[in-house]
C-alpha cells in the first residue's frame, strides 16, 4: 500500500485527526483553567459559581467528544496502522509505539476522572478527588504526546497555541498555589517543583526532539512509512 | 414475674443512700471479691445461646424500662428504649461504656472507674448479654491514669472472652478534648479516626463500632443498671422522682467546703447537697448547674432549687452530666463567662463553619463585653450569633456552648450592663473559678480546617 | 412523600453554588456557609434542588425524605 501512499497525499482523517487533537489540547486547557478557577471561588455577578462549574464539566465534556473523534479518524487514516486498542493500551502499536502510547495513557487517566466524576454521588468524596488530581499528570501526557506523534511541530500555529496551553496551565497552578491551595506546604511545593520540572524538561527537549531534524524517524514511525521508502521524496516531505 | 425483683438474694436491700457509691474506699478499687461482697453476685443471663437466655435478656430490658433509669452521660435518653433499638438490629452488637468525661469539672465516671470499676463491668456485661453483643469496649480518658489502673486491675479479675460465653472485655483510652465524649467522636476514634464527631444519621446505633450496632451508654448508667438487675426496678423507683427515678453523681465544686462526687436521689435540694458539702465557704454568686453545656442560676435563687430535670426545667436548666458549679460572691461571672466562651469556642473541632466561626465571635462578644469595647446593640449582635451558631453544627456542642453563656446574660444581667459601660471591674483580675485546662483539639486537625477556610 | 434540603455541615466548605441554585431555600451566613430552611419542596422546586445537590462540590447538601410524613 505505500508505495499508493507515497502518491495520493494526505487524506481527510489524517487532517481530522491533527485538527481535533489540536482542539482536544486547548479546550482540555480551558478545563484545567476553570477548575482551578472553581478551587479558588472566583465569580463575579455575571459568573456565578455554578456557571463556572457547569463551564467546567461542559467544556470537559467536549473536550471528550473531540478526543473520541481524534481517536476514531486516527485509526480510519489509513496512513499508520492504528488500531483502536492502540488508544487505550498504551506501547502496543506499531506507529511511534512510545509517543501514541502516552496519548492512550492520558487518554485513560482522562477517561477515568470523567467517568468518576459522572458517578460522583456514589462514591466517597476523597476518592472522587485523589481521581480527580489525574487531570494534573493527564494534560502534560497528553501535550508531550501531541509533540511526539504530531507531524506538525514545525510549524508556527501548533507551537505557538502549545506554547500559549502551557502558559495558560502553569499559570493556573501559579495562581492556586501562591493563594495557599493545597494546605499542605509540601504538596504545594511538590505542585511548584512538579510545573518547574516539566517547563524545564519541555524547553530542553522540543529543540533537539520533535523540532529537531529527522525525529520521524527517532519517534519510532515504521520505516515503510518514511519519506525515504517511497518514491516522491516531496509528496512525502508534507507528512 | 410482675412486681417481683428478679433475683433477690436473701432480705430484700435498703432502698437509702448510697447504691453506686456503697462501700467505696478512700483509696484504691473493690476487688470483685470486696465488690461481691457488697453488692451480691452479678446476675447473668447467661449468653445468647437459646430461647431461654433470649428471654432472660429481654426481661432485663424490661425491668430496666420499668425502673425509668435515664442515661447519666447528660442527654437523659431512656436506657431501655436504645437498648431495645439496639437489640432489634440484625447485625451482632458492641457494647460502649463511655467514661471519656471531656467535661473539665466532672468527675463522677473516672471516680466510679477508679474506685467501682466492677460497678461499671457488671452493669456493660448484661447490658452485653441483654443486647446479644460479644464485646465490651471501656472508654477512659487519657488524662485519667489512676482510673484506667483501676480499669485494667478489674477487667483482668473477669473471665473474658470465649471462656464461658462472656462478652470479651477491653479497655481503651481516649483524647481528653471536650467533644471526644460524644458518642459519634469515639466511635470515629475506635475506628481508627480522630475524636472529632461524624455526620449523623447512620446513628451509632444502626452504624457504630465497625459499622456495627453500637449501644453506647455512660459508665454511671451501666453502674445504675447492674443495680437494678439485681434488686429490681421497684427498689430503684424508691428513691427520687417519677419522671426522674433513682439515684444520681454529681460533682460539687467551687465555693463550697469539701468538693467532690455525691450521689443524690433525684429532687434533692440543692441546699441538701451543699449541706452534704459541708457548706458554701462564703455567699455563692451563681451556680453553674449541669457544666458547660449547662446554666447559670443566680444566688438568690439557689434556696428554691431541687436537683431533677423536672423542677429545673423551671429556671431553663437541666441536670445533663450532674456538674455544680459555685462560684464564690467575690468572683466577677463576666470575666469567667468571657474566659469560658473563649475556651468553649477553642474546644470546637473546626469541622462546620457556623461553630467555629460562630463560637469565636460569640466570644469575641464576651470578651467586648467584659472589657466595655463592646458599644451599642450589643445584646442585638448576641442573639443573631445565637441563632446563627444554633442547630447549624454536626453535634450539640454549638447549642450546649450557648447555654452557659446566654444563661449568664440572662443570670448577671446588672454585672454585665455595668462591664459594658465601665469596663473591668476588681474582681476580672482574680484568677479563674471556673477550670478550664488546655485541652488541644490535635493540632493538625484545626491546621487542615484553617487551610480550606 | 416530600422532600427537603439538608447540609452536612462537616462537608460544607462554604462554596456558596447551592445558595446560587436554590435561593428559596438557602441564604449564606456572614461567613459563606448556608443557612437552610428545611421546609418540604414542592413542584418545579424539587428539580431546582436536584440541581443543586449536584452542583455542591464537596457533596455536602443532601436531598431527603421529610419528616412528620403519614406512616412514618
Amino acid at each position: 500500500m505505500s508505495g499508493v501512499l507515497a502518491t495520493a497525499g494526505p487524506s481527510v482523517y489524517w487532517y481530522l485527526t491533527r485538527s481535533t487533537g489540536a482542539v482536544s489540547l486547548l479546550l482540555l486547557t480551558f478545563a484545567i483553567v476553570l477548575g482551578v478557577v472553581d478551587v479558588e471561588r472566583w465569580s463575579s455577578p455575571r459568573w456565578p459559581r455554578f456557571v463556572l462549574d457547569s463551564l467546567h464539566r461542559n467544556v470537559s465534556l467536549l473536550a471528550l467528544a473531540f478526543v473520541v473523534v481524534h481517536i476514531v479518524t486516527s485509526v480510519l487514516d489509513s496512513f499508520a496502522s492504528i488500531s483502536i486498542t492502540d488508544a487505550v493500551i498504551p506501547f502496543v502499536g506499531s506507529y511511534r509505539p512510545f509517543w501514541l502510547g502516552l496519548g492512550a495513557v492520558a487518554f485513560d487517566l482522562f477517561l477515568a476522572v470523567i467517568i468518576t466524576s459522572l458517578l460522583r454521588g456514589r462514591m466517597g468524596f476523597s476518592t472522587w478527588r485523589a481521581v480527580h488530581w489525574l487531570t494534573y499528570a493527564s494534560w502534560p501526557i497528553a501535550l508531550v504526546h501531541g509533540f511526539g506523534t504530531g507531524s506538525d511541530a514545525n510549524s508556527g500555529w501548533l507551537l505557538v497555541l502549545s506554547i500559549l496551553c502551557i502558559a495558560m496551565v502553569a499559570i493556573a497552578v501559579l495562581t492556586r498555589v501562591l493563594i495557599g491551595w493545597p494546605g499542605d506546604i509540601r504538596l504545594r511545593g511538590a505542585a511548584l517543583a512538579g510545573t518547574g520540572a516539566f517547563g524545564l524538561f519541555m524547553v530542553l527537549w522540543l529543540p533537539g526532539g520533535p523540532l529537531g531534524s529527522e525525529w520521524a524517524r527517532r519517534s519510532g514511525t515504521p520505516a515503510s512509512l518514511l519519506p525515504h521508502h517511497a518514491g516522491n521524496a516531496k509528496s512525502s516531505a508534507a507528512r | 414475674m410482675a412486681g417481683e425483683s428478679p433475683r433477690t438474694a436473701g432480705r430484700a436491700p435498703e432502698p437509702a443512700l448510697p447504691r453506686l457509691l456503697a462501700g467505696i474506699q478512700a483509696h484504691g478499687l473493690l476487688t470483685l471479691e470486696e465488690h461481691e461482697a457488697v453488692h451480691g453476685p452479678l446476675p447473668s443471663t447467661g449468653g445468647q445461646r437459646g430461647r431461654r437466655e433470649r428471654e432472660r435478656a429481654d426481661m432485663l430490658i424490661a425491668e430496666v424500662a420499668r425502673s425509668g433509669l435515664l442515661g447519666r452521660g447528660g442527654a437523659a435518653f431512656p436506657t431501655a428504649t436504645k437498648m431495645q433499638a439496639v437489640a432489634g438490629a440484625r447485625r451482632r452488637p458492641i457494647v460502649l461504656a463511655n467514661g471519656a468525661e471531656g467535661e473539665p469539672a466532672s468527675l463522677k465516671d473516672r471516680t466510679l472507674l477508679e474506685s467501682l470499676p466492677h460497678l461499671v463491668l457488671d452493669g456493660a456485661i448484661l447490658a452485653a448479654e441483654a443486647v446479644g453483643a460479644d464485646e465490651v469496649v471501656v472508654c477512659v480518658c487519657e488524662s485519667a491514669q489512676d482510673a484506667a489502673e483501676s480499669l485494667a486491675l478489674a477487667i483482668a479479675e473477669r473471665p473474658s472472652g470465649r471462656s464461658g460465653r462472656a462478652p470479651s472485655l477491653r479497655m481503651a483510652t481516649v483524647p481528653s478534648h471536650y467533644v471526644a465524649g460524644q458518642e459519634s467522636a469515639l466511635i470515629s476514634y475506635l475506628g481508627g479516626a480522630r475524636a472529632l464527631p461524624t455526620f449523623t444519621p447512620p446513628m451509632p446505633f444502626e452504624q457504630g463500632i465497625r459499622r456495627r450496632p453500637t449501644l453506647v451508654n455512660n459508665v454511671e448508667t451501666l453502674a445504675h443498671l447492674g443495680l437494678i438487675a439485681r434488686h429490681g426496678a421497684p427498689w430503684f423507683r424508691q428513691l427520687g422522682t417519677p419522671t426522674q427515678p433513682g439515684s444520681a453523681l454529681v460533682t460539687l465544686s467551687g465555693a463550697i467546703a469539701h468538693p467532690g462526687v455525691y450521689e443524690i436521689e433525684h429532687g434533692a435540694s440543692l441546699s441538701s447537697l451543699i449541706a452534704a458539702g459541708g457548706g458554701s465557704t462564703g455567699r455563692v454568686h451563681g451556680a453553674l448547674i449541669g457544666g458547660y453545656a449547662g446554666t447559670w442560676i443566680v444566688g438568690e435563687l439557689l434556696g428554691g432549687v431541687a436537683m431533677s430535670n423536672e423542677h429545673l426545667a423551671a429556671h431553663g436548666a437541666a441536670l445533663g452530666a450532674g456538674v455544680v458549679l459555685l462560684l464564690p460572691e467575690d468572683a466577677c461571672p463576666v470575666a469567667e463567662s468571657a474566659r469560658l466562651a473563649r475556651w468553649l469556642a477553642g474546644q470546637s473541632t473546626h469541622q462546620c463553619g457556623p461553630c467555629v466561626n460562630g463560637l469565636d465571635a460569640l466570644a469575641g462578644t464576651v470578651e467586648a463585653i467584659a472589657a466595655g469595647t463592646a458599644g451599642a446593640g450589643v445584646g442585638g449582635r448576641v442573639d443573631r450569633l445565637a441563632s446563627l451558631v444554633s442547630r447549624r453544627g454536626a453535634c450539640g456542642h454549638p447549642d450546649g456552648a450557648l447555654n452557659p453563656i446566654l444563661s449568664a446574660l440572662r443570670s448577671f444581667q446588672a454585672e454585665f450592663a455595668e462591664h459594658a459601660r465601665y469596663g473591668p471591674c476588681d474582681a476580672c483580675a482574680r484568677p479563674g473559678e471556673l477550670p478550664l485546662p488546655h485541652r488541644p483539639i490535635d493540632e493538625a486537625t484545626v491546621r487542615t480546617a484553617r487551610a480550606q477556610r | 412523600m416530600s422532600q427537603r434540603v439538608r447540609v452536612n455541615p462537616i462537608a460544607c466548605e462554604a462554596h456558596g453554588m447551592c445558595a446560587e441554585l436554590l435561593p428559596e431555600r438557602i441564604t449564606l451566613d456572614e461567613w459563606g456557609y448556608p443557612i437552610v430552611d428545611e421546609t418540604p419542596l414542592h413542584g418545579s422546586q424539587l428539580a431546582h434542588a436536584q440541581r443543586a445537590v449536584r452542583a455542591c462540590p464537596t457533596l455536602a447538601l443532601l436531598l431527603e425524605r421529610a419528616p412528620g410524613e403519614r406512616g412514618r
